[in-house]
C-alpha cells in the first residue's frame, strides 16, 4: 500500500457514491429502538421505488441525538428524521421526489443541540459507515499515518502533539506529548501501546460511541502513537458489555490488516504494528492503568504502586503508553491539521473539544462534542433543553462515581479539567448526569457509594474498608439513625480514604460525598434524628464488618 | 515447563475437592479430559487454548469462551482449564471470581438483566429491579427455583440515552417502566414463552 493506491481507493469510493444516501444510524442505542429493521424498510421502499441507482440507504455510527432514536438523515437534502418506524418508509422515500412532507417528525438541524458542536473526534461518526473502511478512507481517513510515517520523525510527531496541548481524556488530564516524550525515551527491544476501551462509569457512553461509529480513527491514532515511541504492538482493552463495540473493532482490525495498514511495513516504511483486543470481564477498577495491564496479563485486575510508571515499566515489565480511546481519536486530526490549529481551540490550559454524554433527566439526551470551555449552562439549558415536563435542574454529575455533584448555582463554570475540580467534581471521561428535585442528593451518594464499595478490589485497606464504612454511614444517615457527628466523622473518613488510598477508584471514591456535603448539606441534615432520638441513635454507633467479598 | 504438582498442594480449596489432582498433561500437549465430558463444547474449549498457545496470559480469553459454551463456570471446568494453560487452579479460581462477568453457578432460562448505571438509576431502574423481585420472587443476583429466569443488575450497559435500559435474554430495550418489564417476565415465568421483545 502505497499513498497513491489509498487515495485510488477514496476515489473509488466517493464515485460510488449515488446522489442521495440515507443514513440511518446502527449505533447501539438506536438499535435498540429498532433501528435494523427501519433500514431494512428503507431499502425495500428504495428498491420498490425504483430509485435504487441513484439512493443509497447506509449504515452508519452514531448521530448523537439518542433520544430521537431511531435517526435517519438523507442528504444532501440535510433532513433529520427522528424516532422512524418502518411504516414511515415508503413516505421518506416518496418524499425524495414529490418533496411533500414525510410522515415522520423532522428534528431541526438548526437547534442548538447541534450548531454549538465543533466535531473533532465525532467528525465522521454518523456520516460514515463503520464497517466499511473504504468508507473511512474516502473521508481521508489513514492519510495522517502516511503523513506521520513517511514525512515525520518519531521525536517530530511527540513534538506535535505537545505543541498542541492536548490532555488525555480518560479524566485525569495528564499532558499527552509528555507521556509519550516518556515513553519514547526509554530505550528498549520492546514496547506496547495499550487503548484503555474499559469505560466503566456508569452514565458514560462516548467511548463506546466512537468505537461503534469510527473505529478506524482510533486505530489510526494508535499506529501513529506506537510510531512516534517506537512500539510495535498494541492493545485495545474494551469491555465485555459493549458487543457491538467489540464486532465492529474486530472487523476495523481486519480490514486495516488486509490492507497493509496494520502488519510490516505499513506505508512501504521499516514501520510494523499489529493490534490484538482484550476483553475486559466487568471490573471497574481495571479502568486504573496498572489493574488495566494485571488484566492483560491474564490475572485479577489490581492496581500497583507507583512508580514505576507504566511508561517505564508496563506490560510484561515492557515499557507501555496507555492513553484513552478518545485522546488517541484525536491525534489524526491533529496530525491531519497541525498542532496550532488545535490549541487555538478550548481554554488556555484545556485545549481542544471534549466529548459528553448527556443523560439522566434532560430533554435531549445523547452525545455532544463541545469546545473546552463551554459553560455547564450552555450544555444544559441550550444544547440539552433543559429538564423534561417543566423540572427544574438541581444538580449535575460528571466523572461518574469519581467524580461529584455540581449544584445549579454552579452551572455558568467552564468545562475544563482545572474549574471542574475547583468545584470538587473532576472532568472524568465525559458522562454528565443532569438530577432534578425528584433527585434526593443521600440516594445519590450512597448509590456510588455501593458502587465503590462493590467494585474495590480489596488490595489496600483505606480503599477496602473505608468504601464499606462510608457506605454504612450513609445508610445510617438515609435511615434517620444518625446525628450530627455522624456527618463529622464521615467528612473525616472521606478526606482520610481520599488520602490513602493506593489508587484513583479509592482516592475518588469519597468525591460524590464530599462534593454533596458541600452543596447539600441540609438534606443530610434533613436526615438527621429527632434529639429525642438521639441517645438512642448514638448507642447504635458500632459499625459491622464490611460485607464477605 | 511448570509441573502439574505446583498446584497440588493442601491450600487450594473447594476446587481441590473435585480437582483431578493426579492428572497430568500428555507430552504432545494434549489436554487430559478427564471430569469433563469430551463432547463438542470441551473440543472448542481445548482448541481455543490451542489457538492461545496455552499462554497464561490468554486465561481472561479462555474463560470468556468457557463461559460462552458452558454458560457457566463450575469447578471442574476451572480445573481443566488450569491444566490446559498450565496454572494453579487457585490462580483460576482467583480471576474467576474477580471478575463480574463470569459466574460460577448456572444462569436461569430466561435472564433479565436491568441496567443500574447512574442515568438509569436516576430514572428509577432501582424501583424496576424491587418490581420483578416482588414479582417473579426472586432476588437480585440469584436464578428463581424453578430455574425459569435469572435477575441481574449491570454495571451501566452504555445506553445511557434510552434509560432506564434493561436487557431481556441479550436484547436491550430502552425507556422501561415497572409494567413494561413486568409483561415480559410474566410470559416467561407463566407460559414458558421464549418471546423476548
Amino acid at each position: 500500500m502505497d499513498l497513491t493506491e489509498l487515495l485510488e481507493i477514496g476515489e473509488k469510493e466517493r464515485q460510488a457514491e449515488r446522489s442521495i444516501r440515507i443514513r440511518v444510524c446502527v449505533a447501539a442505542g438506536c438499535l435498540s429502538a429498532n433501528a435494523q429493521a427501519v433500514k431494512q424498510s428503507l431499502e425495500t421502499a428504495v428498491a420498490e421505488a425504483g430509485l435504487s441507482d441513484s439512493v443509497q440507504v447506509a449504515g452508519v455510527g452514531c448521530m448523537g441525538l439518542c433520544s430521537g432514536g431511531p435517526l435517519v438523515a438523507v442528504d444532501p437534502e440535510n433532513i433529520l428524521y427522528e424516532k422512524v418506524t418502518t411504516a414511515d418508509a415508503p413516505s421518506i422515500v416518496a418524499a425524495l421526489q414529490s418533496g411533500a412532507p414525510a410522515t415522520a417528525r423532522q428534528a431541526d438541524f438548526n437547534h442548538p443541540f447541534f450548531t454549538k458542536q465543533v466535531p473533532i473526534v465525532l467528525e465522521n461518526s454518523g456520516k460514515i459507515d463503520p464497517e466499511r473502511i473504504e468508507d473511512y478512507i474516502a473521508a481521508n481517513g489513514y492519510q495522517p499515518l502516511y503523513h506521520a510515517l513517511r514525512e515525520m520523525k518519531p521525536g517530530d510527531v511527540v513534538d506535535t502533539i505537545t505543541k498542541s496541548g492536548l490532555r488525555g481524556r480518560g479524566g485525569a488530564g495528564y499532558p499527552t506529548g509528555l507521556k509519550w516524550g516518556l515513553v519514547a525515551k526509554v530505550k528498549s527491544e520492546r514496547k506496547f501501546i495499550v487503548c484503555n476501551a474499559d469505560e466503566g462509569d456508569p452514565g458514560a457512553f462516548m467511548d463506546r460511541s466512537v468505537l461503534e461509529s469510527d473505529p478506524h480513527r482510533v486505530l489510526e491514532g494508535m499506529a501513529i502513537a506506537a510510531y512516534a515511541v517506537g512500539a510495535t504492538q498494541g492493545f485495545v482493552y474494551v469491555r465485555g458489555e459493549y458487543p457491538l463495540a467489540i464486532s465492529r473493532l474486530q472487523t476495523a482490525i481486519r480490514q486495516a490488516r488486509k490492507l497493509g495498514l496494520l502488519g510490516s511495513q505499513i506505508f512501504e516504511s521499516p514501520f510494523d504494528f499489529r493490534i490484538d483486543l482484550r476483553i475486559g470481564a466487568g471490573a471497574f477498577v481495571c479502568g486504573e492503568e496498572t489493574a488495566l495491564m494485571g488484566s492483560i496479563e491474564g490475572k485479577r485486575g489490581t492496581p500497583r504502586p507507583r512508580p514505576p510508571y507504566p511508561a517505564e515499566h508496563g506490560l510484561w515489565g515492557f515499557p507501555t503508553l496507555i492513553n484513552n480511546v478518545e485522546t488517541f481519536a484525536n491525534v489524526p486530526a491533529i496530525i491531519r491539521n497541525g498542532a496550532d490549529w488545535f490549541a487555538k481551540i478550548g481554554t488556555e490550559k484545556s485545549k481542544g473539544t471534549k466529548v459528553f454524554a448527556l443523560a439522566g433527566k434532560i430533554q435531549n439526551t445523547g452525545l455532544i462534542e463541545v469546545p473546552m470551555g463551554t459553560t455547564l449552562r450552555t450544555i444544559i439549558e441550550e444544547m440539552g433543553g433543559g429538564v423534561p415536563d417543566g423540572g427544574v435542574v438541581k444538580a449535575v454529575q460528571t466523572g461518574g462515581p469519581s467524580g461529584g455533584c455540581i449544584p445549579a448555582q454552579a452551572l455558568d463554570t467552564p468545562v475544563d479539567y482545572e474549574s471542574l475540580a475547583g468545584l470538587g467534581s473532576i472532568m472524568g471521561s465525559g458522562g454528565m448526569i443532569v438530577m432534578d428535585q425528584q433527585n434526593n442528593m443521600v440516594d445519590v451518594a450512597h448509590f456510588f457509594m455501593e458502587f465503590c464499595m462493590d467494585e474495590s478490589c480489596g488490595k489496600c485497606v483505606p480503599c477496602r474498608a473505608g468504601t464499606a464504612q462510608i457506605h454504612h454511614l450513609l445508610s445510617k444517615v438515609r435511615e434517620g439513625r444518625a446525628v450530627a457527628q455522624d456527618l463529622d466523622t464521615l467528612d473525616r473518613l472521606c478526606t482520610m480514604v481520599k488520602q490513602t488510598s493506593l489508587c484513583g477508584l479509592g482516592q475518588s471514591a469519597p468525591n460524590p460525598v464530599l462534593s454533596t456535603l458541600r452543596y447539600f448539606r441540609p438534606e443530610y441534615e434533613a436526615f438527621l434524628s429527632k434529639p429525642e432520638g438521639a441517645a438512642e441513635a448514638a448507642s447504635d454507633d458500632r459499625v459491622p464488618a464490611p460485607p464477605a467479598r | 515447563m511448570l509441573s502439574v504438582s505446583r498446584w497440588d498442594g493442601p491450600t487450594q480449596g473447594v476446587i481441590m475437592a473435585s480437582a483431578t489432582a493426579t492428572a497430568k498433561t500428555q507430552g504432545n500437549g494434549r489436554i487430559p479430559t478427564k471430569g469433563l465430558a469430551a463432547d463438542n463444547r470441551q473440543k472448542m474449549l481445548a482448541a481455543a487454548m490451542k489457538r492461545h498457545q496455552y499462554q497464561a496470559d490468554a486465561l481472561i480469553e479462555v474463560l470468556h469462551t468457557a463461559q460462552e459454551l458452558y454458560g457457566y463456570l463450575d469447578p471442574e471446568l476451572l480445573v481443566y482449564i488450569a491444566q490446559g494453560l498450565k496454572l494453579p487452579p487457585s490462580r483460576v479460581y482467583g480471576v474467576a471470581t474477580f471478575y463480574h462477568f463470569f459466574s460460577l453457578k448456572p444462569k436461569g432460562r430466561h435472564t433479565c438483566v436491568v441496567c443500574m448505571g447512574t442515568a438509569c438509576y436516576v430514572k428509577g431502574a432501582a424501583t424496576l429491579v424491587k418490581t420483578v423481585e416482588d414479582y417473579a420472587k426472586v432476588r437480585s443476583g440469584e436464578t428463581r427455583s424453578d430455574g425459569s429466569m435469572s435477575l441481574i443488575q449491570a454495571r451501566c450497559i452504555g445506553a445511557c440515552g434510552i434509560a432506564p435500559a434493561v436487557v431481556l435474554d441479550g436484547v436491550v430495550v430502552g425507556n422501561q417502566t415497572p409494567d413494561s418489564v413486568v409483561t415480559h417476565v410474566k410470559g416467561w415465568i407463566e407460559n414458558g414463552s421464549d418471546r423476548t421483545a
